[in-house]
């Protein structure tokens, strides 16, 4: 490696907002208020909630050192396998917060709010254009969330049909949230294991699939960042006994302009907006998991959803298949203002963000396979796995190389994932990275496979250069601090 | 994690291939995991016991073992009535770390003791891990 | 595309080292009967940075209310001032455009944040856990009953107020459609509290959930209501869609509840057509290995370090898979820790003052309203909202109410057929006494 990006930074210590702060002092303007004060009866009264009085520039620097001890997109690159860490454009957050749109209240009449309304209608037609899909709902919060939707769909579609089922067939790849999401539906996961190329086998599907089965549940690519090559031998296997097809949308990045869901054979399929569709991750959320359905399908979709009456928009509420309702207002409408704008933004020039996507996993995968076990050494789509299977003989694991990753200035892929890998390092450097940057990270996991090998004990000791070094999970769960201690008096 | 020539599996004692081990003492059966099993886990966190009384079937899942990343599920591997457990694990899971054996799970009485001579010896046990 | 940094000469060099003759040829796997067709040709051309802002301006054109009416609704979304630090401190991208804290040596300020939160939202419910937040309320809720049904084990219904917000338990039909649980409704009385009357008859119960304030902004009996649940041997869950109440009024915690949970976008998140917002989610200390969603734990680093990290992760979907108390895989995460920037602004006395003016602003309405002939439909107190019937049709007024931009409460018709005509008032400290002599001027004329 020529030279790292990491350096010491300065890191400032800050203690717990309760740990600062005087009795007495206010972060923020209250109105005075101009009506005369209303009688209370005491007994409703509660005791004085124990928030810490802090004044406004004990808040900005308090939260300003705590962003300082993280890294975002914003920061270096983040290939974290499955979670595509693309670029989340800035535009996208002053659409968002565009002050008519950031205060549409969500139970006003349909003509007040046309044009929020209007967003949704659009975002619904480009979605199903996007995936090849007939109907849209853009209500699910989360990709797991969507995958909820996709099971209460399939439960409802197959009552409507006086079919009880009580199985589903996931593949060994699956996301945990699948067999999660299928759980909340009464569904037993039936697993089906992939070959040896990672692939998933229709007759494998075919020995498997019957009449008490649901369907299956496939990610296409699936997360070893293959493309499922019998995906349509398998859909018709399952459409034959009188199943459905999920399609779990998570590595959408890899197919944008080139793979058609419907035609793949699938059913319902969720998107990842916070994945595909750049809006930022938030340390965890908010995203936005829509549904997408053949036009079989879309009777069941949640409610309500946007329709175009020839003159103007509005909500449809009446729909005795639906599923009903999964989130109290329109799902996290914020983040679709984001993915629209994105989508806007890019064109028909979001089949090149895939394309570029394909071409920088590709390319790690054929400059790292020397230096890394490549347990499946095929074209992959957007994302590449490795494994530590070289570097054992070194004593040194997944953990260790992701740890030592850190002290380079880089964000670790996603390890241990997916499970069939053991050991496994899943790279996904999405399409904004551009070669220079993907070139440092090579050479940052080259040089780390070679301290392996000459220093491994450098690497069971990383990362050395963050705010903290390796922290005590067992403590953490075999006591449990979930909650700060109330200050005593006197402390 | 331990070589399969380092693990301590006692003589006197019938094994699973879930990776249970089980003692006849008196007119009950001590039920507790191998150190296989606690060395593939790691630090155990947390142990789910269930409550004296209850009847399991054998091969039936009685509670579970976790460590900080994952879970494995515990089975009886004799049919009968919880008559005890091992009330210390739940406050210091780590013991089952430390000792597999003298820190036993449960206690059961044992619905149909023929079961118990089914159980593998220690030896047949590590045929099994070797595989 | 300024997304794109691929030159061509970068790409071409690329695809040497890939042996791929085009970006085509990367996709070679992929079968001819599996492709997008020209369909795609149909996307519009992009839109210049230029562009979409006067597109989006032209969509936000087109809002009959926007941000210059005042709209005086809650109803699960409430208009609260949201200081400008809150917006700056949200906005910095190190907390935006981090994905879950996987990696804590990295995520630090995420963590210590999100417990952060954790503690101020446990202090604020009186609860003993709360987790890092759900989707929103509604779905907070649906997953309260789901856990109420996995502690109480053998039982197989759960009961749900009628005061409940009505998406909310549109949201818990929906979750509890596919499984063998039966959801019971539980009517409200006169004076706008839940009737608990008919627990007694309901068997095998294993939960029962109780909003306040309320839909109609009523605040319950909590302490009535818990023991009479708990005589019936189920656990008592409380919801809300306003937690600025419990600035003033005693908590759920102190009257008996066993799990809370609620919408906290009052908590410095504008009402974005209601999303996203954030299920705040706590339980008392004996269910905690029963909670779904993620935890921030306190924990040492090898140096003896204060440090925080995700625990207790055998309950979520990515180690117990079908086994896990929820299929939830992420939280709220940003909105979660502006709650947490705007509890920390507010401080203790600032979320009391607040609270007080919230209530008194809304007494204010009410006995404005009052004069001028309006009957308050409920006889228990309220916090922030509340419904009125008016002497004459109020549609008229509410018209030309709008046209001076305000929008004054919603007609309860269109989710309780049996009050049509009866408004659901909601206000906050963002309602000036002037607005509010207009709205009961006009109710005279």
């Amino acid at each position: 490696m020529n030279h790292s990006i990491a350096t010491s930074g300065l890191i400032l210590d800050e203690p717990l907002l309760w740990e600062k702060g005087k009795k007495g002092r206010r972060g923020m303007s209250i109105p005075s208020s101009d009506v005369p004060a209303a009688a209370l009866d005491p007994n409703l009264l509660g005791e004085a909630v124990d928030f810490p009085d802090l004044s406004e520039i004990d808040v900005v620097r308090h939260y300003t050192r705590l962003s300082q001890w993280n890294f975002g997109v914003d920061t270096g690159m983040y290939p974290l396998g499955s979670c595509t860490m693309k670029y989340n454009p800035k535009t996208n957050e002053q659409q968002a917060a565009n002050p008519a749109i950031a205060a549409a209240h969500p139970m006003l009449a349909d003509e007040q709010s046309q044009g929020v309304l209007r967003l949704l209608f659009e975002l619904q037609q480009l979605l199903a254009l996007i995936t090849g899909l007939d109907a849209v709902s853009l209500q699910p919060a989360a990709g797991a969330h969507g995958e909820l939707t996709g099971m209460l769909i399939f439960n409802a579609y197959h009552d409507s049909r006086g079919s009880k089922r009580t199985k589903i067939l996931i593949p060994d790849t699956a996301h945990g949230t699948n067999p999660a999401s299928a759980a909340l539906c009464g569904y037993r996961s039936i697993p089906v294991k992939s070959d040896e190329h990672g692939m998933l086998r229709a007759e494998s599907v075919a020995a498997l699939m019957d009449e008490e089965t649901a369907g299956i549940m496939l990610t296409n690519p699936n997360t070893l960042g293959l493309f499922e090559q019998e995906v349509r031998e398998i859909a018709a296997i399952v459409h034959a006994k009188g199943g459905l097809v999920y399609g779990d949308g998570a590595n959408m990045n890899a197919a944008l302009g080139i793979m058609d869901a419907k035609r793949c054979g699938v059913d319902v399929l969720h998107l990842n907006l916070h994945k595909t569709f750049s809006t930022p991750h938030g340390g965890g959320g908010p995203g936005a998991g829509p549904v997408c359905v053949t036009s079989e399908l879309e009777p069941f979709l949640p409610v309500p959803r946007v329709i175009h009456d020839g003159e103007c928009f509005r909500l449809e509420e009446e729909q005795p298949l639906s599923v009903g309702r999964v989130h109290a207002f329109h799902g996290n409408f914020g983040v679709l203002v984001r993915a629209y704008s994105y989508i806007l933004s890019m064109g028909r020039e979001l089949k090149r963000a895939s394309q570029l996507a394909v071409l920088n996993a590709n390319y790690i995968k054929e400059r790292l396979k020397g230096d890394f076990h490549l347990p499946y050494d095929q074209p992959c789509m957007h994302e590449c796995v490795f494994s530590d299977k070289l570097q054992q003989e070194y004593k040194v694991s997944t953990l260790d190389m992701a740890k030592r990753l850190i002290d380079c200035g880089f964000h670790p892929p996603t390890i241990y994932f997916p499970l069939v890998v053991h050991g496994a390092l899943m790279i996904e450097p999405t399409e904004t990275e551009c070669k220079e940057e993907i070139d440092q990270f090579i050479a940052a996991l080259k040089h780390i496979a070679q301290e392996a090998r000459e220093q491994p004990e450098l690497l069971r000791a990383a990362p050395q250069r963050t705010k903290v070094r390796r922290l005590d999970e067992v403590q953490a769960a075999r006591c449990p601090c979930l909650i700060g201690a109330v200050a005593q008096p006197g402390e | 994690m331990k070589e399969l020539q380092e693990l301590h599996l006692p003589e006197n004692l019938g094994y699973t291939e879930d990776h249970e081990w089980a003692q006849l003492t008196g007119d009950t059966i001590r039920v507790g995991v191998s150190d296989y099993a606690q060395d593939q886990l790691g630090d155990i966190v947390f142990v789910e016991l269930p409550a004296v009384g209850d009847s399991f079937n054998r091969g039936d899942e009685f509670g579970t073992l976790e460590s900080v990343k994952a879970v494995s599920e515990l089975y009886l591997p004799v049919s009968g009535q919880v008559v005890a457990v091992n009330q210390e694990l739940e406050d210091a899971p780590e013991l089952l770390n430390e000792d597999p054996y003298s820190n036993w799970i449960l206690e059961i009485k044992p619905a149909a003791a023929e079961e118990y001579d089914q159980l593998l010896t220690a030896a047949a046990y590590l045929e099994l891990l070797q595989g | 595309m300024r997304y794109l940094p691929h030159t061509q000469e970068e790409i071409s060099a690329m695809l040497q080292v890939t042996g791929n003759s085009s970006l085509e040829d990367l996709f070679a796997t992929i079968p001819d009967t599996c492709r997008m067709s020209d369909q795609w040709e149909q996307l519009p051309e992009a839109l210049s940075e230029w562009e979409l802002d006067s597109h989006i301006q032209a969509l936000a054109d087109t809002m009959e209310v926007d941000q210059r009416a005042t709209v005086l609704i809650g109803a699960g979304s409430y208009h609260h001032h949201i200081p400008a630090t809150v917006k700056a401190l949200m906005s910095r991208s190190e907390f935006l455009t981090a994905y879950t804290p996987y990696q804590p040596e990295m995520a630090q300020g995420t963590l210590q944040g999100i417990f952060e939160y954790q503690t101020l939202s446990a202090r604020l419910l009186g609860m003993d856990v709360v987790n890092a937040s759900m989707y929103d309320g509604a779905s907070a809720l649906a997953e309260a009953m789901l856990m109420g049904l996995r502690v109480a084990k053998k039982k197989r219904r759960v009961a749900i107020s009628q005061a409940v917000h009505p998406h909310y338990r549109e949201v818990v039909r929906a979750y509890l459609r596919p499984t063998p649980y039966e959801l019971v409704e539980l009517p409200h009385g006169t004076d706008g509290r839940t009737d608990l009357s008919s627990l007694a008859e309901i068997e095998d119960l294993a939960a029962v959930a109780i909003q306040s304030p309320n839909f109609f902004g009523v605040i319950e009996d909590l302490g009535t209501a818990g023991e009479e649940i708990h005589g019936q041997g189920a656990l008592f869950i409380t919801a809300f869609s306003e937690p600025l109440a419990y600035g003033l009024l005693k908590n759920p915690g102190a009257c008996g509840a066993d799990i809370v949970c609620g919408e906290g976008q009052s908590f410095g998140l504008s009402r974005s057509f209601g999303g996203p917002g954030l299920g705040m989610f706590g339980c008392r200390q004996p269910f905690t290995r029963n909670l779904p969603g993620r935890l921030v734990g306190e924990t040492r680093d090898l140096d003896g370090k204060r440090g925080y990290v995700l625990t207790l992760a055998t309950r979520e979907q990515h180690i117990r898979r079908d086994k896990a108390t929820s299929n939830i895989c992420s939280n709220q995460g940003i909105c979660a820790m502006t709650a947490g920037m705007y509890m920390a602004s507010l401080g203790g006395t600032g979320l009391q003052e607040l609270a007080r003016l919230n209530y008194d602003k809304s007494h204010y309405l009410m006995a404005a309203l009052q004069e001028r002939g309006a009957r308050c439909c409920f006889s228990a107190p309220f916090f922030n909202e509340f419904v009125v019937e008016f002497p004459t049709e109020f549609k008229a007024a509410h018209q030309r109410l709008l046209a001076k931009n305000i929008v004054a409460g919603i007609d309860l018709g269109r989710w309780y057929p049996e009050m049509s005509g009866r408004y659901l008032f909601g206000v906050t400290e963002t309602v000036s006494r002037e607005v509010m002599d207009t709205i009961a001027n006009e109710v005279q004329s």
